[in-house]
């Protein structure tokens, strides 16, 4: 038997080895620490921690403002979530699949939300929505105006848009050409064929703008109307007082998140 | 890897030679220095290795897909070592031009890797490492990714080299044509062991085992019976059903199973008063350099032969016998 | 491509006018829109359609503005490059050293990416603060007497906050432009005498320089856009980050021309940095092994 490569531990490698533990706790420990907090039993969260009480996550359920917010967050969630896939999905085909003048400023413009701060595609929404007339709170209660609703869809297409190209680019057009070869019209071939094979991208992709959605503050803080979304909730409640309700709210989300991420990554991996 | 222990010699080509598994890259990864033994020295001229990293052991090695560095231009990927081995400047760019004209690269310097060939980088990885003067070159199946004309170019040019700068190759590859060109010696790897050790003529005439005969070029195998030992290197065998007499390798005890092991190339039609094997023929297929005869024993066993070019072929069906020369055959043992 | 009917590539136009027309009217338009208001004039309060140019006058020259917008960049760097002095060890560690478990732990490491932002700026306050965390600690430690009040609410808190949220992010590139370094280079190199450190030296970090510039811009452009932890951890310096001005602008301070005519100024600024770090990120890349289906391609692949 022979361990690759692996001289005895010297003190390079354990130096290496120590910053990075470092690092990821680093990253690691603010977050335990509000999640520890979410179970303080004190009002304010301070040093030393108080165990330990469910209480918040209690009071976190009859807060009124909270679950209207959470409506809203998960209704905006799910509008946005269809709109980028029925945008972004053909967005994907045409950028994969078509040539045209203008492509390469068309390809630009669908990334620019991605890489550009929030707030900026934040107001620049907002200009667009006042100068055309449309209210901030138009549509509701029904939905939580129709501003935010457009501006989740417009902000979060270029991430469908970029995990399904990416797909699309590894794929073997081969099948396609078979599936014709079989008799199969093109849009049997894109029921039977394409869509099933990209399907992964598709619902991780889908997965990833519900997230980004509820968790979404900038450009929402400038088109959101009357009804807040649970951010916006939580950031209100953050500058007023922080009861460890805050930190309850933020462990479920974490919760959430992470459900989330680890379901987006056997898609992923499935692949 | 299980256990193995092995001397090379000094100017020495030795190639490892197995299939994928056998730990042929693990022992030579082991002498660069790239992974460790648990147990056990290598030693270099007498002296010991084994506790040394890579970059402070003498030799040099040719990886299997070149690992050239990308960033960096022929002649800067060439002059590495020397650098590394604070050389001065002057006697670098000497030397360097020197590795490349040796591998007739000469005028592509300045070039990137990725706008070479594989034949080229292949040289440019060579060079790199023969640059450096080393009393080893270790070889990871450097050919591999080459065409077929240009691997044959290339062995000769291998050994032309080793012959050339007294140098000791030790090649690692899992084609045995390709070690019978080019070696002095072929270490047979199985499991982690050595199976067999010798010149590449031993190993293809006298193996030691049914799996280097097999693993050798090609051979016939038959199972057989009823063995009797008729001296210290002759044992009287039954085989599909006749009897006959055949040398037998050292690598043989008393009571294992055995198989008898014939090169199809030096099977012929018997005469009458020859001992032989019948056979039926199945089919005949044309190569080129020689037409395999394809026939099979009464038992059903399989015997492949050589037809001499110019003769017409037996057609399917038809019934032959068999001889070889009784010193062509061997009896092995597992 | 096989030939196609005239019906068929009507339903193609169809098809591709969904995503070209909404892209267009809320994605190209907006941005426009944002464009031209930069331009516009306030007149008593009230928007008007004027074209001036005194908006961006006031973005230039040594007021507030500009002056906002250098402090913004100077901590944006900073914020840089302790992302890149944090992520890269780690990085590297689970490119190279880590040999079971790597896309579990990589995956551990990105997920704080995903968790809501406002928790990780939170966390900040919980620790920074008088009866924070930090604070209470070195007190019961015995390290100091009263709490630092310098923690919280000052750009220090900003900085760390924003290093802390954003390192992964640097990490994301960093790592899979060391992942895609096939071991052989290395041990090519150290088979060349080189030791470990001139290997990462000579050739580690120039092939991970394209993942250095990709990992840098995220992290400089995301905090250049932030105003969350400003507000939450910055005190008398929650004003100090250009995404501040605009959102005070669009908001309490009512001056959307100005407004805009900021935005336009990051919008530029960012776009800028993007287009010379993906120059650079080619010309660097073009040297270095590509990732094909997943798998690592040799030095020019294996063509003869």
């Amino acid at each position: 038997m022979t361990t690759p490569n692996r001289p005895p531990p010297d003190r390079l490698t354990a130096a290496l080895w120590t910053a990075g533990t470092g690092i990821f706790l680093f990253i690691y420990l603010p977050l335990a620490v509000v999640v520890l907090y979410a179970f303080h039993d004190a009002s304010i969260v301070a040093w030393p921690f108080q165990p330990f009480t469910f209480r918040w996550f209690g009071a976190l359920a009859h807060d009124r403002g909270m679950i209207a917010a959470a409506s809203a967050s998960l209704k905006l969630a799910v509008m946005a979530t269809l709109l980028a896939l029925a945008v972004g999905v053909p967005g994907a085909f045409v950028l994969d699949r078509l040539e045209f003048p203008g492509k390469a400023a068309f390809e630009r413009l669908v990334l620019l939300p991605l890489i550009l701060p929030g707030v900026i595609t934040g107001v620049a929404l907002l200009t667009f929505f006042s100068f055309i007339g449309l209210s901030l709170s138009s549509g509701f209660p029904i939905i939580p105006g129709w501003p935010v609703v457009l501006g989740h869809g417009a902000a979060l297409t270029s991430i469908v848009v970029t995990q399904v190209y990416a797909r699309l680019r590894r794929f073997d057009r081969a099948l396609e050409e078979a599936s014709q070869d079989l008799y199969a019209s093109a849009w049997q071939t894109f029921w039977n064929v394409t869509l099933p094979v990209i399907r992964p991208a598709v619902l991780g992709s889908a997965l990833l703008v519900f997230t980004l959605s509820l968790d979404e503050i900038a450009v929402t803080f400038f088109l959101v109307g009357r009804q807040n979304t649970i951010p916006l909730q939580i950031w209100g409640l953050l500058r007023r007082g922080i009861t460890p309700e805050v930190n309850a709210a933020a462990t479920v989300i974490f919760a959430l998140s992470v459900v989330v991420i680890v379901t987006w990554a056997k898609l992923m991996r499935e692949d | 890897m299980d256990s193995l222990s092995l001397t090379i010699g000094a100017g020495e080509f030795l190639t490892l030679l197995g299939a994928s598994g056998s730990g042929k890259t693990t022992t030579l990864r082991m002498i660069a220095g790239f992974d460790h033994p648990d147990a056990g020295a290598i030693l270099m001229d007498g002296e010991p290795i084994t506790g040394l990293p890579p970059y402070r052991r003498t030799l040099n090695t040719v990886f299997q897909q070149y690992a050239l560095f990308p960033h960096m231009t022929v002649r800067e990927n060439v002059g590495y070592g020397l650098r590394m081995r604070n050389t001065p400047r002057a006697e670098i760019g000497t030397r360097v031009v020197e590795a490349l004209d040796m591998v007739q690269l000469g005028p592509l310097g300045e070039r990137l890797p990725r706008q070479l060939s594989g034949g080229q980088q292949q040289r440019v990885a060579l060079a790199r490492a023969l640059v450096n003067r080393p009393r080893v070159l270790l070889l990871d199946e450097p050919l591999g990714a080459l065409d077929l004309k240009l691997r044959k170019e290339m062995q000769l040019e291998l050994k032309h080299l080793n012959r050339q700068l007294g140098i000791t190759f030790i090649y690692v590859t899992h084609d045995q044509e390709e070690a019978l060109t080019m070696s002095d010696r072929i270490a047979l790897m199985r499991n982690g062991r050595i199976e067999q050790l010798g010149p590449a003529r031993e190993l293809y005439e006298r193996p030691m085992s049914r799996y280097v005969a097999d693993f050798i070029g090609e051979t016939n195998l038959l199972g057989a019976s009823a063995i009797r030992r008729l001296g210290d290197a002759r044992v009287h065998l039954t085989v599909g059903g006749t009897e006959l007499n055949s040398p037998v390798s050292t690598g043989w005890r008393d009571g294992q199973p055995a198989w008898l092991a014939i090169r199809p190339e030096h099977l012929h039609v018997a005469a009458q008063d020859q001992p032989a094997l019948p056979v039926t023929v199945r089919e005949s297929v044309f190569s080129g350099q020689v037409t395999r005869l394809y026939t099979a024993l009464a038992d059903g066993a399989a015997l492949v032969m050589h037809w001499p070019a110019g003769q017409p072929v037996p057609a399917a069906g038809t019934t032959l016998r068999v001889g070889w020369p009784e010193d062509r055959g061997i009896v092995v043992g597992d | 491509m096989s030939a196609t009917s005239g019906a068929q590539r009507l339903r193609r136009l169809a098809f591709a006018a969904i995503p070209i027309g909404w892209v267009t009217v809320l994605l190209l338009l907006p941005y426009l829109f944002l464009f031209a208001h930069s331009f516009f004039r306030l007149r008593s309060g009230v928007l008007t359609h004027e074209f001036t140019l005194e908006n961006y006058g006031r973005l230039f020259g040594t007021g507030l503005y500009p002056q906002t917008i250098f402090f913004s960049a100077g901590i944006a760097l900073r914020v840089t490059l302790a992302s890149l002095l944090l992520a890269y060890p780690l990085a590297y560690l689970l490119a190279f050293k880590v040999k079971r478990h790597k896309n579990l732990l990589y995956m551990a490491v990105i997920i704080p990416l995903w968790v809501s932002y406002l928790v990780r700026a939170y966390a900040w306050k919980i620790i920074l603060g008088q009866e924070g965390i930090l604070n209470g600690l070195l007190i019961s430690l015995g390290l100091i007497q009263r709490p630092l009040e310098v923690l919280l609410y000052s750009k220090w808190a900003v900085m760390i906050a924003l290093v802390h949220i954003y390192t992964p992010f640097t990490l994301m590139p960093l790592y899979a432009s060391l992942d895609a370094i096939p071991a052989a280079l290395k041990e090519a190199s150290q088979d060349l005498y080189a030791s470990r450190w001139r290997t990462f030296w000579h050739v580690v970090l120039p092939l991970s320089l394209p993942g250095v510039v990709a990992g840098c811009t995220f992290a400089f452009v995301l905090s250049m856009g932030d105003f969350i932890a400003p507000i939450l951890l910055g005190g008398n310096d929650s004003a100090l980050m250009v995404s501040n001005l605009v959102v005070s602008l669009f908001g309490v301070a009512y001056n959307w021309p100005l407004g805009a005519a900021v935005s336009v100024v990051m919008l530029v600024m960012t776009v800028t940095l993007l287009t010379i770090a993906r120059g650079l990120e080619d010309r660097w890349s073009g040297k270095t092994v590509r990732r094909s289906g997943g798998k690592a391609v040799g030095p020019a692949g294996l063509r003869a």
